[in-house]
C-alpha cells in the first residue's frame, strides 16, 4: 500500500532539525493555528505536492553522502501526524537503507483512539527520534495561542517516554505568549520528568514568516510582538536546563 | 651527486642527483595527524609590524588605493636597494625583502604594455619620466604593442565586443609558479650548473629557430639567477649556497618568489607549496633545540605577512575586473600523498595559524587542498577558521592528484599546476552567454549591433525552436573557440617575446609541460536558457527594427543547481562540445588544451556587456560567477545545488569549476562544535562526489548590507569575503559588486 504524501517543500540542508546534516521533507496540512507560525503557506494540505514515499526516499538518498555519521531523514511540516500512514511507509523504506529518521511534530493529531495508537506504534517502530515542540505548559494560554489545549500533546510525550524514545523537546520563545517563568518552570519539571530526552532547546521567536500571512491575504496576530531580548532566551534556557 | 653541509640529517639520494624538491619532501618530511595545540601566539614583533602594516594600508584606501608609485625606474631584481615595513625598526623584521624600496610602493612595470603602466600612473596622478616614455615608445617595444600589431580584425572585434574577454593581453600573463623551494634547497650556484647543463644539452647539428629560442631563454634564466643573487645581497644575503637553517629557509624560498613579482606583473603570481617543504627545516631546528615554536610560527607570520603586502599598479578597468587588487599570491596546505600518507605537516597548520594570529586576509589566497581522508583535526581547524575568517577556500586533492600528481600548486585562483615541471599559458574567458545570443542573432552583437560572429542565418521566428537553435549554437561554438585559441595563441607567442619570465622559469625545469587554459563565462545562464527552449516555450521579444532583445517563457523548465538531471546534463553537455571543439584547435608551443568555468569578480563586468537571456537573465545583469548556479535559481537548498556542480566532470575543465557558497552561522548548526562538524561534513560529501572547488562564507546578509553601509567601522577593515576564486576585503569591492555579493543567494535555515 504505497500511498502519496502532500508535500510542501525540500530542505537539503537541514542543520537543526535533529542530529547531523538532514534531508528534511515540510509536509502540508496542519489544523494548529499557532499564532506566531513561520510556515502558514503549509497549513493547507490541498496546496502540497504528491510525491510517494519511494520517490521522496529516492531524492533523499542522494544527500546521503554529507550525512556522515549522525545524518538522516527529517520530517516536518505542516503536522507530520496528519499524514501518518504515509511518513510510516517512508520511514520504513528508509530503515530498510538504514538512514536514521527523525519526526518533527507538534502532537496535535496525538490520541488515545486505538484506531490511532496502532497507526502511531507503527510509525514508531521505524523512528529513531522526534522533536516535539510544547509551546505552553499552562492548557490555557497554549488553547488561545493554538486554537486547541495541549493535554494531547503532553500525553504523546508521556508515551514517547514509557517508549524510550530518544527525543528533542523544542520551546519556542514568545514575548507575552510563551514567556513566563512560572510557566517555563513547570515545563521543566515536566521534561524532568521524561526519559530519553536528549536536548531541550529554546528557539527565539523571530518575524521572517510574518511575509507569507501577508501574502495569504491574513492579518498577522502578533503585530508589535517583537522577538524576545537576549536576557529572556538565556532566562529561559537557564530554566529549561538546556545548558548541560 | 652533489653534498652540502647544510644537508646534514637529511635522507635521500635522489634529489641530490638532479633538481628534484618533491623526492626531497618526500624522504624526509614529518606528516602530522595531531591537532593546532600546539601552535603560538604572535610574538611582540610580530604585533608591532602587523600594526604598522596596517597603518599603511589604511593610508593606501584614504588616497584612493595606492599609497605610492614608481615613475623613474623599470622594476628589476637588483634596482633598487633594501626596503623594510619600518625603516626604523628593521631588525624586528625575520623575514625582509620588499617590491621596492619601500612598503606599498607600487613598481613601475612597462613590459606587458606601456600604455598601461602609463595610465596605471595617471590613474591616481602620477606621471612616469619622460625618458622612461621615450625608451618604451620609441625604442623598446613591449608586449602589448606586439599582439596590437598582428591582431587580425574579427579579433579586435571580438575583444572590443567582450565576447572575448579579461586577455592578458596589456600586462604579465601571469599563472606560472616557479620552484621557489629550489632557491632555498640547493642554492643559486647549483642551480645556475644546473640549467648551463641543460643550455648545452640544446647543442645540436642543424638548430633551427625553437632550439634558438630555448637557448636564447635558457641563456635569459641564468641571467636571472645571478640577478637573484644581487638582490638577496643587498638585504645582505649570501644565497649562492643552500639555505642551513629554517630563518634561511623560509628567507630563501621568498627571495625566490620576491624574484618573481619583482620582474612580472601577472595577474595572478602564486607562492606555491611550501608547508612540508618548509617544516622540514623547521623540524631539523627544533630537534636541535636551535629554535622554539615561537621563534617558528614567527617565521611564518613574517613570511605571510610578505605575501599581504604584494601589490601591482593596476589602471582602473582593471579593478573593475578583478575587484579589490588582488594578486592571487595563492597557498596551498593540506593534501595527501601519492602514497597515501598525508602531506599536512606542522607547518601547514602554522600556515593557517596566521588567521589567527594576524587576522583574516584576502592573500595570500589560502588553499586547503582536501580530502575526507585528512586527518579529523586538521578538517576541523580548516573549518573552525573557514567559520571565523571566510578566508579559505577548499579544492579536491582526490581529483587533482591522479592528474597534477601529489606536488602540484594553485597557480592562479583555483588551477593546479605540477611544481617546478610546470607552465600555464594563461586565457581569459570566452563570454558563452553572448555566444548563444550570437547563435540567434546570427553573429550580430546583442549591445554594439555589430557583425561581430560570422553572419549565419539567424533565428527569424518569434518562438526558440530547441533543435533550430541548438544547431545554430553549435555553428557559432565552432567559431568562437577556433577565434579564442587564434587570439590567445598571438598573445602567448608575444608574451614570450617581449615579457618572458626568467626568474620564475629559472626556477622550473628547462623541459616543461605547458597547459592551454581556456575559460567559459556565463556557463549557468546558457544551461538555463536552453532548458528553457527544452522544457519550456521561449518567445523573442524584438524591437522595432526586429532584433531581439528579450525573451519571454512560459511554463516551468528545470534550472541548474537543484539536483535535477534535465538542467545538469546540458551543463555537462556544454562543458563536454565546448572543450571538444577546443582540442581541435592548434595550440602555441604544442601545449595541452583546457577550460575552466570561473569568472572572479568579472561576472559583474561580463554581465554588464550583456544583453538579455533566455532564462530570464535582464540585459546587463551580473552573470552568476564561475559555476555557481544563476541567481535565485536554487530550490532545494545547498547540497542540491552543490550535487549540480558534482556532475560537472573535473577532466573536462582541468583549468578549474569554481563554486562560492555563503552560509548563514545559524544554518550550520546552533553551537561551535555543531557547526564544524556540519562544514565538514557538507565538504566531505561534496567532495567525495568528484567536485572540484569550494569557496566557503560563513556570515548572514545582514552583515554584508552592514559593512556596505558602515565601510569605516573599525571591524569591517579586514572583513574578508571569498568571491569566484579569491579572497577580498568587502569594503573594497565597488557598490555594484557589494549588491551583486548580497543579491546572491545565502543558503540559511528558517
Amino acid at each position: 500500500m504505497i500511498r502519496s504524501g502532500y508535500v510542501h517543500s525540500f530542505e537539503t540542508f537541514g542543520s537543526v532539525d535533529g542530529p547531523g546534516i538532514r534531508f528534511v521533507v515540510f509536509l502540508s496540512g496542519c489544523a494548529m493555528r499557532c499564532q506566531y507560525c513561520h510556515n502558514p503557506d503549509t497549513w493547507n494540505m490541498q496546496t502540497g505536492k504528491k510525491f510517494t514515499p519511494k520517490e521522496i526516499l529516492e531524492s533523499a538518498l542522494k544527500y546521503r553522502p554529507y550525512w556522515g555519521k549522525d545524518g538522516g531523514i527529517t520530517v516536518s511540516g505542516g503536522e507530520p501526524l496528519l499524514q501518518i500512514d504515509f511518513v510510516t511507509e517512508l520511514f520504513r523504506l528508509a530503515k530498510e537503507k538504514g538512514v536514521h529518521t527523525t519526526l518533527d511534530t507538534a502532537g496535535g493529531p496525538y490520541s488515545e483512539n486505538p484506531l490511532f495508537q496502532n497507526r502511531f506504534q507503527e510509525l514508531m517502530k521505524y523512528t529513531d527520534m522526534v522533536l516535539i515542540d510544547i509551546k505552553e505548559l499552562n492548557s490555557e494560554r497554549h488553547k488561545e495561542l493554538t486554537g486547541i489545549d495541549n493535554a494531547q500533546i503532553l500525553a504523546m510525550a508521556r508515551h514517547l517516554s514509557d517508549l524510550n524514545k530518544p527525543m528533542w523537546i523544542r520551546h519556542v520563545l514568545v514575548p507575552e505568549r510563551t514567556d513566563f517563568d512560572e510557566d517555563l518552570s513547570a515545563l521543566q519539571a515536566f521534561i524532568n520528568s521524561l526519559h530519553c530526552v536528549e536536548k531541550v532547546e529554546v528557539l527565539p521567536y523571530h518575524t521572517l514568516g510574518v511575509f507569507k500571512w501577508e501574502d495569504m491575504g491574513m492579518e498577522y496576530p502578533l503585530v508589535g510582538i517583537e522577538p524576545p531580548t537576549k536576557t529572556r532566551v538565556e532566562n529561559a534556557k537557564k530554566i529549561l536546563g538546556c545548558i548541560k | 651527486m652533489l653534498n652540502f653541509k647544510q644537508w646534514n640529517g637529511f635522507r635521500g639520494r635522489i634529489w641530490k642527483e638532479k633538481v628534484d624538491v618533491r623526492e626531497f619532501i618526500q624522504k624526509n618530511y614529518v606528516p602530522y595527524d595531531g591537532d593546532e595545540s600546539f601552535l603560538k601566539g604572535p610574538t611582540d614583533a610580530t604585533n608591532q609590524l602587523w600594526k604598522t602594516l596596517q597603518t599603511l594600508q589604511k593610508e593606501e584606501r584614504k588616497k584612493g588605493g595606492v599609497l605610492d608609485m614608481e615613475t623613474e625606474q623599470v622594476s628589476d631584481l637588483d634596482v633598487y636597494g633594501p626596503g623594510y615595513i619600518d625603516e626604523v625598526n628593521k631588525e624586528l623584521e625575520k623575514i625582509v625583502g620588499l617590491q621596492t624600496d619601500k612598503p606599498l610602493k607600487r613598481a613601475f612595470m612597462p613590459y606587458g604594455g606601456i600604455k598601461v603602466a602609463e595610465s596605471a600612473c595617471h590613474s591616481y596622478g602620477y606621471v612616469p619620466s619622460e625618458k622612461l616614455m621615450e625608451i618604451f615608445t620609441k625604442y623598446h617595444k613591449t608586449h602589448n604593442d606586439g599582439v596590437f600589431d598582428i591582431y587580425t580584425s574579427e579579433m579586435k572585434k571580438a575583444r572590443s565586443n567582450k565576447i572575448i574577454t579579461g586577455l592578458p593581453d596589456a600586462y604579465g600573463r601571469g599563472r606560472i609558479v616557479g620552484d621557489y623551494r629550489r632557491v632555498a634547497l640547493y642554492g643559486i650556484d647549483a642551480l645556475i650548473e644546473a640549467k648551463t647543463r641543460d643550455f648545452h644539452e640544446t647543442e645540436h647539428h642543424g638548430m633551427r629557430s625553437g632550439d634558438f629560442r630555448l637557448r636564447e631563454e635558457v641563456a635569459e634564466q641564468i641571467k636571472a639567477l645571478k640577478g637573484m643573487k644581487k638582490m638577496a645581497q643587498v638585504y645582505g644575503f649570501d644565497i649562492s649556497q643552500p639555505a642551513k637553517d629554517a630563518r634561511e629557509a623560509v628567507q630563501w624560498v621568498y627571495f625566490g618568489y620576491l624574484a618573481a613579482i619583482k620582474t612580472q606583473n601577472g595577474a595572478a603570481m602564486s607562492v606555491g607549496r611550501i608547508g612540508a617543504f618548509l617544516d622540514i627545516y623547521i623540524q631539523r631546528d627544533l630537534e636541535q633545540g636551535n629554535i622554539t615554536e615561537v621563534e617558528a610560527q614567527e617565521l611564518i607570520d613574517h613570511m605571510i605577512m610578505k605575501f599581504r603586502m604584494v601589490k601591482y599598479a593596476r589602471i582602473s578597468a582593471y579593478n573593475e575586473l578583478f575587484s579589490g587588487d588582488p594578486v592571487w599570491a595563492t597557498l596551498v596546505v593540506g593534501g595527501l600523498g601519492q602514497d597515501g600518507r598525508s602531506l599536512v605537516s606542522k607547518t601547514d597548520f602554522r600556515i593557517l595559524h596566521t588567521l589567527n594570529n594576524m587576522g583574516p586576509s584576502p592573500e595570500p589566497n589560502m588553499t586547503v587542498l582536501y580530502s575526507s581522508r585528512l586527518s579529523q583535526a586538521f578538517k576541523k581547524f580548516s573549518a573552525h577558521l573557514s567559520i571565523e575568517t571566510s578566508s579559505i577556500q577548499y579544492e579536491n586533492d582526490d581529483v587533482m592528484r591522479p592528474i597534477w600528481g601529489d606536488d602540484y600548486s594553485i597557480c592562479c585562483c583555483v588551477s593546479a599546476t605540477q611544481t617546478g615541471k610546470e607552465i600555464q599559458f594563461f586565457g581569459a574567458r570566452a563570454n558563452m552567454a553572448k555566444c548563444l545570443l550570437y547563435a540567434i542573432t546570427g553573429g550580430v552583437d546583442d549591445k554594439t549591433r555589430e557583425q561581430v560572429g560570422p553572419a549565419y542565418r539567424p533565428i527569424d521566428g518569434d518562438i526558440l525552436e530547441y533543435d533550430d537553435f541548438m544547431g545554430k549554437f553549435d555553428q557559432m561554438m565552432e567559431w568562437l573557440a577556433g577565434l579564442y585559441v587564434g587570439t590567445l595563441n598571438m598573445i602567448h607567442y608575444m608574451h614570450d617575446k617581449y615579457y618572458y619570465e626568467a626568474a620564475e622559469m629559472a626556477l622550473i625545469n628547462t623541459d616543461v609541460r605547458r597547459t592551454f587554459a581556456t575559460g567559459m563565462a556565463g556557463f549557468s545562464h546558457v544551461v538555463d536558457s536552453i532548458s528553457a527552449m527544452k522544457y519550456a516555450k521561449v518567445r523573442i521579444i524584438r524591437d522595432e527594427t526586429g532584433f531581439p532583445v528579450d525573451y519571454e517563457t512560459e511554463g516551468d523548465y528545470p534550472r541548474y543547481g537543484n539536483d535535477d538531471d534535465r538542467a545538469d546534463d546540458i551543463a555537462v553537455w556544454l562543458l563536454h562540445a565546448f572543450m571538444e571543439k577546443l582540442r581541435k584547435c592548434h595550440t602555441y608551443r604544442d601545449s595541452e588544451a583546457t577550460t575552466s568555468i570561473l569568472t572572479i569578480t568579472s561576472n559583474v563586468v561580463y554581465g554588464k556587456a550583456t544583453g538579455a537571456t533566455p532564462d530570464g537573465r535582464k540585459d546587463g545583469e551580473a552573470l552568476a560567477p564561475g559555476a555557481n548556479p544563476s541567481y535565485k535559481a536554487e530550490k532545494n537548498g545547498l547540497l542540491a545545488s552543490l550535487n549540480s556542480l558534482t556532475k560537472l566532470p573535473y577532466e573536462e575543465a582541468l583549468d578549474g569549476i569554481s563554486n562560492t557558497q555563503t552560509i548563514n552561522p545559524g544554518a550550520l548548526g546552533h553551537t561551535k562544535e555543531e557547526r564544524m562538524q556540519t562544514l565538514i561534513n557538507v565538504l566531505d560529501g561534496y567532495f567525495d562526489q568528484g567536485a572540484h572547488h569550494l569557496n566557503v562564507n560563513v556570515f548572514g546578509v545582514e552583515k554584508l548590507i552592514d559593512a556596505m553601509e558602515h565601510p569605516e567601522k573599525e571591524e569591517y577593515a579586514n572583513f574578508t569575503i571569498r568571491v569566484s576564486g579569491y579572497a577580498v576585503k568587502f569594503i573594497d569591492l565597488t557598490r555594484e559588486q557589494q549588491m551583486d555579493v548580497i543579491a546572491r543567494t545565502v543558503h540559511a535555515n528558517m
